[in-house]
């Protein structure tokens, strides 16, 4: 079981990579699920087997639906491929990857030269995280509750187009 | 289940995450950018599940679920804001929307 662990971390940075070096948005889409997979996988094999569900349901499931149907609203076809063709070509890119590549060597090897803390995960039964959610954290989950009603009436407004309306006498006249 | 030392799991959230900044600093394109930030989101909640399983508590799992509420209201104002870019600016140009007033 170890070596699955393993196996799936290395798919999810395999992916992930893919995700942010793809230049057509939809296969970078398709990599990003296969990333919430195998990181769903992990935490099955750390013993969150129900976080590990809604990391499917809700992660791969519906954010990544949401970023489909936006992508396919937007059109992006063979010229946005051959656009991010250009801003790629720039070597823009070399800066960051080589300081974000020190930052990663650098916890890696911290990380490795520490002393290691074997862990026997354990499942944690979906009922201790509810009693938890809703018992010290009850707060949270409310706060939790506002934000998404705030995200619902700030996505409504944004979306909202403004209506305009062509009188005979007032020609583009907005109300 | 598996018996692992922490800080490889460590290690594995701390190279997701360099992942997605690095990807949410070379990307000009909002979608890229925005996905850059659910792989680093993603990677955070990945430690706190792996510190949740690391003391045996429930608590790391309570934060994973906080981090999934937050990132779906994101992701949904973001790409509301990622269309209503789009329909003024027709592109997804991260540079072309500095000026973002009026």
């Amino acid at each position: 079981m170890n070596t699955a662990f393993y196996i799936a971390s290395a798919v999810a940075i395999a992916a992930s990579i893919m995700v942010v070096s793809r230049k057509n948005a939809f296969s970078a889409l398709l990599y990003m699920i296969i990333s919430l997979l195998s990181v769903a996988l992990i935490f099955y094999l750390l013993g969150a087997a129900f976080i590990a569900a809604l990391e499917i349901i809700i992660y791969a499931g519906a954010i990544m639906v949401l970023f489909v149907f936006v992508v396919m609203m937007l059109n992006l076809g063979e010229e946005s491929v051959e656009q991010e063709k250009e801003w790629m070509k720039g070597g823009t890119w070399i800066g960051p990857t080589i300081l974000c590549l020190i930052l990663a060597g650098e916890t890696v090897f911290i990380l490795a030269g520490s002393e290691m803390h074997n862990t026997i995960s354990q499942e944690i039964p979906p009922a201790r995280v509810g009693l938890a959610l809703f018992g010290p954290y009850v707060i949270a989950v409310e706060l939790a509750g506002l934000l998404l009603t705030a995200g619902i009436i700030g996505a409504y407004h944004l979306g909202k187009r403004k209506k305009i309306i062509h009188h005979r006498y007032l020609k583009g006249g907005r109300t | 289940m598996i018996e692992i030392p922490v800080e490889h799991g460590l290690m594995i959230a701390a190279v997701l995450f360099l992942i997605g900044l690095a990807g949410a600093l070379i990307r000009r394109n909002f979608v890229y950018i925005l996905l850059s930030i659910e792989i680093m989101l993603n990677a955070a909640g990945f430690a706190f599940v792996l510190a949740g399983a690391r003391w045996l508590q429930p608590e790391g799992q309570v934060m994973f679920i906080f981090i999934l509420t937050m990132a779906a209201a994101e992701v949904s104002i973001g790409l509301a804001l990622i269309l209503r870019i789009y329909h003024k600016f027709k592109s997804l140009d991260s540079d072309k929307a500095d000026k973002i007033k009026g």
